[in-house]
């Protein structure tokens, strides 16, 4: 080890250098989140678009084909206890489903984020006091807080997207503070104010994006939870009234049909099925895209 | 190690014993007071302070400009709190840090924010003090945007790549991770960080306690190149005496949260006037095969800081301990010139005291 006195670097290996893009062809990589993004996409196109394009709309009653079959006629999909197009019903519904998702995910997420990074922060009084308010919450059974609360609103699109959003931060919350906690006291955080940086920016620019893995699998499942909680809130008929279709409320008038018109209740199972897991492989996939550490692996 | 890479002779004068005094007619560029910390133990039912680690228990030093002081002791004497407080990276319990005559300990958090441009920080972990989530890039232009020194977008594309020539990386790394990089080359990466605010003092702590032989003796040398090129103060904390004989002006040795000894390099590692120094210098290895030192091997560990021994906090491992050690606490006095220990053997006689020796009589 006879080291010279001039400084001599070391020898850089030589490297291409790295796309943009990269965390895209991680994603790529992970078959089954992609099999997820591909239907969610397409459900979403589909809802979008797809009532455009059928002959029938969601509210058009044809009385003489009550409870026609799958693939039996002029509907595709067969049709319901009125003789309504049960793909036109499933794409109408499914846009107030995934609305309500999104929705609903974006505001929990925004309350949660909040909450968690400054209660992990700063810690002490404000946290403790942050996540005993977290816990408070999360000691009511959010089904009857939903309900409860949804019997006494009026049910619109809007107020469900926000009951269901005020009542599934809590988790976010939680997993954020334990992350920021975790990542404060880690030296490149402790460097970083050392620096210069300013307490928003250490919060949002150095730890947030180094907890985006949990915090974007959270999100998935969030979107997940909320369009069941929107389900089974208007399967108990508290949530989007009829005439207006959600996948949930679809489910609900199919319950008295089951044995003898099952796909009733079989499509928008399916839908949902489809919906909620098609997210979770999604937020399987971005954890690992996100992570800069799994290139070349 | 010091044998491998030799001695600087720039070095070996530029502050030699008559002139440490000197500085008292300058203003020296970082003065530290009677720094304290300490921190409380949490426990019992209600969650109230049952104790206090004393830390740091009354540390007092300056640097100058352009100068290297070494702070070095155990693990757990709380050379790092020292570097941590007087950062403001938490707020010190007692004392004053004093930056070119301006207090800094007790400044709000958003008037200390402009003048951390001043003080560059370079920690142990290259690994871990580097956001895994920013490009070399970001991580170089985070500093410069805080302290708003770049006019424009040129401009600070052009202070990244002359940071990057500063610590010798090639400038076309900047769009990598820090995980593509070498410890050694990560190290860079924080030195030029540190030096990103075109700061007065570098505080290193422990900066190269991670990294291998070799790569040490490379950002060892590197330090030293850019004191000379920068005019950069630095405040090496570090355990390997190695490393601080060979690239320091003065040194600070602590001792369970107090500094025990300071004095310049040549004095403090020729003739040691603080027991627990020269216990210190003699388990140092020697880099030649077969050689030893007399190894003064001291019994029993450290003394816990939350129940610090009363007198001399040294006197439960001192081979030359004696009565009014255990009760009378001894201030840091001056024993040559520049040469400060705090030790009572200095009170006695010259023919009682084991440590009244020159420089010269050691080296044998």
């Amino acid at each position: 080890m006879s080291a010279s006195s001039s400084v001599v670097a070391p020898a850089a290996p030589p490297q291409p250098a790295r796309r943009r893009g990269g965390a895209l062809r991680r994603f790529a990589r992970h078959k089954l989140a992609v099999f997820g993004a591909g239907i969610i996409l397409f459900l979403t196109l589909a809802c979008a678009i797809g009532p455009y394009l059928l002959p029938f709309t969601d509210t058009y009653i044809d009385i003489m084909q009550r409870f026609a079959p799958p693939f039996s006629g002029a509907h595709v999909l067969g049709t319901d206890a009125l003789g309504r197009d049960m793909l036109a019903r499933l794409l109408m519904a499914g846009r107030i489903s995934l609305l309500v998702g999104f929705s609903a995910m974006a505001i929990s997420m925004v309350i949660g984020i909040t909450v968690g990074i400054v209660s992990g922060y700063y810690g002490g009084v404000l946290g403790t006091v942050l996540m005993r308010f977290v816990d408070a919450m999360l000691c009511f059974p959010s089904i009857f807080l939903l309900l409860a609360i949804s019997a006494l609103i009026n049910a619109s699109v809007s107020s469900i997207i926000i009951l269901i959003a005020v009542t599934s931060w809590m988790e976010v919350a939680r997993i954020v503070e334990a992350q920021i906690r975790a990542l404060r006291a880690r030296d490149f955080a402790v460097a970083a104010e050392a620096l210069g940086a300013s307490d928003r920016r250490v919060m949002f620019r150095e730890l947030l994006p180094n907890a985006i893995a949990p915090i974007v699998v959270a999100a998935t499942l969030n979107v997940a939870h909320a369009i069941l909680a929107e389900s089974y809130i208007s399967f108990l008929g508290y949530g989007i009234q009829p005439p207006t279709p959600s996948w949930g409320n679809m489910l609900d008038s199919a319950q008295s049909y089951l044995t003898s018109a099952p796909w009733l209740a079989i499509l928008p199972g399916a839908a949902i099925t489809l919906a909620v897991t098609s997210f979770n492989f999604i937020g399987d996939g971005l954890r690992d895209a996100l992570d800069p550490r799994m290139d070349g692996r | 190690m010091s044998m491998t890479m030799g001695t600087h002779p720039a070095h070996a004068n530029a502050h030699p014993a008559a002139q440490a005094n000197a500085h008292r007619g300058a203003r020296p560029l970082l003065e530290v007071n009677d720094l304290k910390k300490h921190f409380p133990i949490k426990g019992g039912f209600f969650g109230g302070t049952t104790g206090q680690v004393y830390a740091v228990d009354g540390v007092t030093f300056h640097i100058d400009k352009g100068e290297t002081l070494s702070l070095v002791g155990e693990s757990g004497c709380g050379k790092s709190t020292v570097g941590k407080a007087l950062l403001r990276l938490f707020p010190p319990t007692a004392g004053q840090v004093v930056l070119d005559g301006q207090r800094i300990d007790d400044l709000s958090a958003g008037k200390l924010r402009p003048l951390r441009r001043r003080i560059g920080v370079v920690f142990q972990d290259p690994f871990s003090s580097l956001n895994p989530r920013m490009r070399v890039k970001d991580l170089l232009a985070e500093p410069i945007r805080n302290f708003g020194l770049a006019k424009n977008s040129a401009d600070l594309d052009e202070r990244v790549a002359k940071l990057m020539d500063t610590v010798r990386l090639p400038r076309d790394a900047v769009n990598r991770w820090p995980h593509e990089f070498s410890g050694g080359q990560r190290q860079r990466i924080c030195i030029a960080r540190a030096l990103a605010g075109e700061p007065d003092l570098i505080v290193c702590d422990e900066a190269v306690s991670a990294l291998d032989v070799s790569v040490k003796a490379q950002i060892v040398n590197l330090l030293q190149d850019l004191q000379k090129e920068l005019g950069l103060a630095m405040l090496f904390i570090s355990h390997d005496l190695a490393i601080v004989e060979h690239m320091t002006h003065r040194v600070a040795v602590m001792y369970l949260g107090k500094i025990v000894e300071i004095a310049p390099r040549r004095e403090l590692f020729g003739a040691p006037k603080h027991p627990y120094t020269e216990a210190l210098l003699s388990a140092v290895p020697v880099p030649e095969p077969g050689a030893a030192r007399e190894r003064i091997v001291l019994t029993g560990d450290v003394p816990s800081p939350i129940n610090p021994p009363t007198g001399c906090r040294f006197h439960t491992r001192c081979p030359y301990a004696f009565d009014r050690c255990r009760s009378d606490e001894p201030k840091l006095q001056q024993t040559t010139p520049g040469q400060w220990a705090a030790c009572h053997l200095h009170d006695l006689p010259a023919e009682k005291n084991p440590l009244a020796r020159g420089v010269s009589a050691t080296l044998a």
